[in-house]
């Protein structure tokens, strides 16, 4: 039972949901899908903030809701920790008191995050005497997550932290959330409709909509499957977690993925650290023989797993295999295909113009 | 100079009732802020009807309700407190009564005012139901507080009707401000009505400044999300209608 397993089912005049959801009990489960299909519901109904009927919820084996048994936990003795998409900070308090607000309610022993290393991690330490009124969006969302996680929950839901702040802030907090991905061994569930946040954070993925759950696995496994494009605005894109394992020169940083190799431009991080990598579909092109005269760093050996066309009618995509379960993605023109004679099987050579590091 | 004993008698039954309603109204309140149920309409109304009632209509049924026929009258003389009517206990339960929209109202309002987020957050933090109320409503709504406060106490030191109706004009016991304004008109004696009736007209209008003054300043502290901005106006508004 090392899972989280959820039931929700509503049905009302104007809206439906029966959603039948496994999500691993680590790592950043993302629930996507546009607005109105139902995740924000499903993720209040995991927090017991809705009592649906005929609903079910389990986090590893420990049951918060089974509507057939008569079980439903109210919110306030659920370990959760829940962020809301406004940072929904109590006013009347300032930011050590609503910091203080559950962390002193958890008895000592169950304590596993502490006040002093959550605020080094979100960098709260400077703020705690300020008032909600006088922080900006992106340090107001610092101060719900960090709220949140004091109390040391057994699953942290988040409800798109990330919406309500602009670009720039966006790009404020992200950071801190990756951080606390790999700080922190709590299962997230993130509700998002932003494909580059899924991208970025999540570990796997639910497709939600209209009540429904269209899709659900690995992230990088689900990006890879043909139904994915319209996700992620019709792009097409896969997903390497590699680690940094050495600095070239001034200019470049190698990463290597299960023995494959790539050459980036510089990032600020030490060796060893993970760096997630997305490489659209777009930018990679195919070489029968290996090309010696080009001004590509990044040249892999592949072998043609899947052929399928896309919805852009001119272009398919190829599904290239680049060693056992790590997977490539490109985006090539019908009369290549044709004029290349590509088919499954076919061993050659991808070039990659460019990695996204995420 | 103005009868002490008179003002004395009026504050003295100002706060009595101020108190005995901030007791009875939060809960009420409360639950009218946070209630689904059928009933919240009628209960709703219930609240209100002081409010629209003339002084009369009230007070002649609580005249029935408190006199010494009625089940409460007879309580009221069995544990021996005496007779209600036209006594000090008897006004204050009536000026109670016509209050009670007065200063459920602000509550309610500023009850509604936050919304059901902070409520959830507390839950999420592991607050129960009675810790979110003690520690984030009643903070929150800190400002009705003060406005209920204030409305209730100036509502009842104007109180006449119901006074004159349940309590009569009995020196020491019911005679409060109101009533000795009308007596000294009666009687011409428009020195003395000046003293009291100009004397009302500050305190009124000092507590008024100050319930706006309060309402002013929250909405610059409180004023965080975009969501509640719109809300604090609403409570204004509110505080405007029940002052027109």
């Amino acid at each position: 039972m090392n899972q989280i397993n959820a039931t929700f089912k509503i049905e009302r005049p104007n809206f439906n949901l029966d959603i039948n959801l496994d999500l691993p009990i680590q790592g950043v489960s993302a629930l996507f899908g546009p607005s109105g299909s139902g995740k924000t519901t499903c993720l209040r109904a995991m927090a017991g903030l809705e009592k649906l009927p005929n609903s079910y919820f389990a986090i590893g084996g420990t049951v918060w809701q089974d509507s057939q048994k008569g079980i439903f936990v109210p919110p306030h003795q659920r370990e959760i920790g829940y962020v809301f998409q406004e940072a929904s900070l109590f006013a009347h308090l300032n930011v050590r008191e609503n910091l203080n607000f559950g962390y002193r309610r958890i008895a000592a022993t169950a304590k596993k995050i502490h006040f002093n290393t959550i605020c080094h991690l979100l960098a709260l330490t400077s703020l705690l005497d300020r008032a909600p009124t006088s922080l900006s969006g992106g340090e107001r969302q610092r101060v719900a997550i960090a709220r949140a996680l004091l109390t040391s929950p057994k699953l942290l839901l988040m409800d798109e932290p990330l919406s309500a702040l602009d670009h720039a802030l966006k790009s404020e907090v992200l950071p801190y959330l990756e951080e606390l991905h790999q700080a922190l061994s709590i299962p997230i569930i993130y509700v998002s409709h932003s494909a580059n946040e899924v991208a970025r954070l999540a570990d796997y993925i639910a497709i939600i909509d209209r009540g429904r759950l269209v899709q659900s696995g690995a992230l990088s496994k689900v990006m890879l499957d043909c139904n994915a494009g319209h996700i992620f605005n019709g792009q097409r894109s896969c997903l390497f977690y590699t680690v940094v394992s050495a600095y070239q020169d001034k200019y470049l940083t190698e990463l290597i993925a299960n023995n494959i190799r790539f050459l980036v431009p510089k990032i600020e991080v030490e060796v060893n650290s993970t760096v997630r990598c997305q490489i659209n579909a777009k930018d990679v092109s195919l070489c029968l023989s290996r090309p010696v005269d080009t001004s590509i760093c990044n040249i892999l050996a592949v072998t043609i797993s899947c052929i399928e066309e896309t919805n852009i009618s001119g272009d398919s995509i190829i599904t290239l295999e680049v060693a056992p379960q790590q997977y490539l993605l490109a985006n090539i023109s019908n009369s290549s295909i044709q004029r290349l004679q590509l088919a499954i099987g076919i061993k050659l050579w991808a070039q990659i113009k460019s990695v996204v590091i995420l | 100079m103005p009868d002490l004993s008179v003002i004395w008698l009026t504050l003295k039954l100002a706060t009595i009732v101020t108190l005995i309603l901030l007791t009875l109204a939060t809960p009420l309140a409360w639950w009218l802020s946070q209630t689904q149920s059928k009933l919240k309409p009628i209960v709703g109304s219930l609240c209100t009807l002081p409010m629209v009632l003339p002084p009369t209509v009230l007070g002649f049924y609580l005249l029935l309700l408190l006199g010494p026929n009625s089940p409460i009258g007879q309580f009221s003389i069995f544990i021996g407190l005496g007779s209600l009517p036209f006594s000090f206990l008897g006004i204050a339960i009536a000026c109670a009564v016509h209050t009670l929209p007065f200063v459920v109202q602000p509550l309610q309002n500023a009850f509604a005012a936050f919304g059901k987020r902070p409520l959830e957050v507390a839950a999420t933090l592991r607050a129960s139901p009675f810790e979110t109320f003690y520690l984030v409503a009643l903070p929150l709504a800190k400002p009705g507080f003060f406005t209920a406060a204030i409305m209730g106490f100036c509502h009842t030191i104007g109180e006449f009707g119901v006074v004159l109706m349940i309590g009569g004009n009995i020196p020491g016991q019911t005679r409060v401000l109101s009533v000795e304004i009308y007596n000294h008109v009666e009687a011409m004696e428009y020195e003395q009505a000046h003293w009291l009736a100009g004397g009302m007209i500050l305190v009124s209008f000092i507590g008024l400044l100050f319930i706006y003054c309060i309402n002013y300043q929250t909405k610059k502290q409180f004023n965080i999300n975009t969501q509640p901005k719109d809300k604090h106006d609403k409570r204004l508004v509110a505080t405007n209608r029940q002052i027109a």
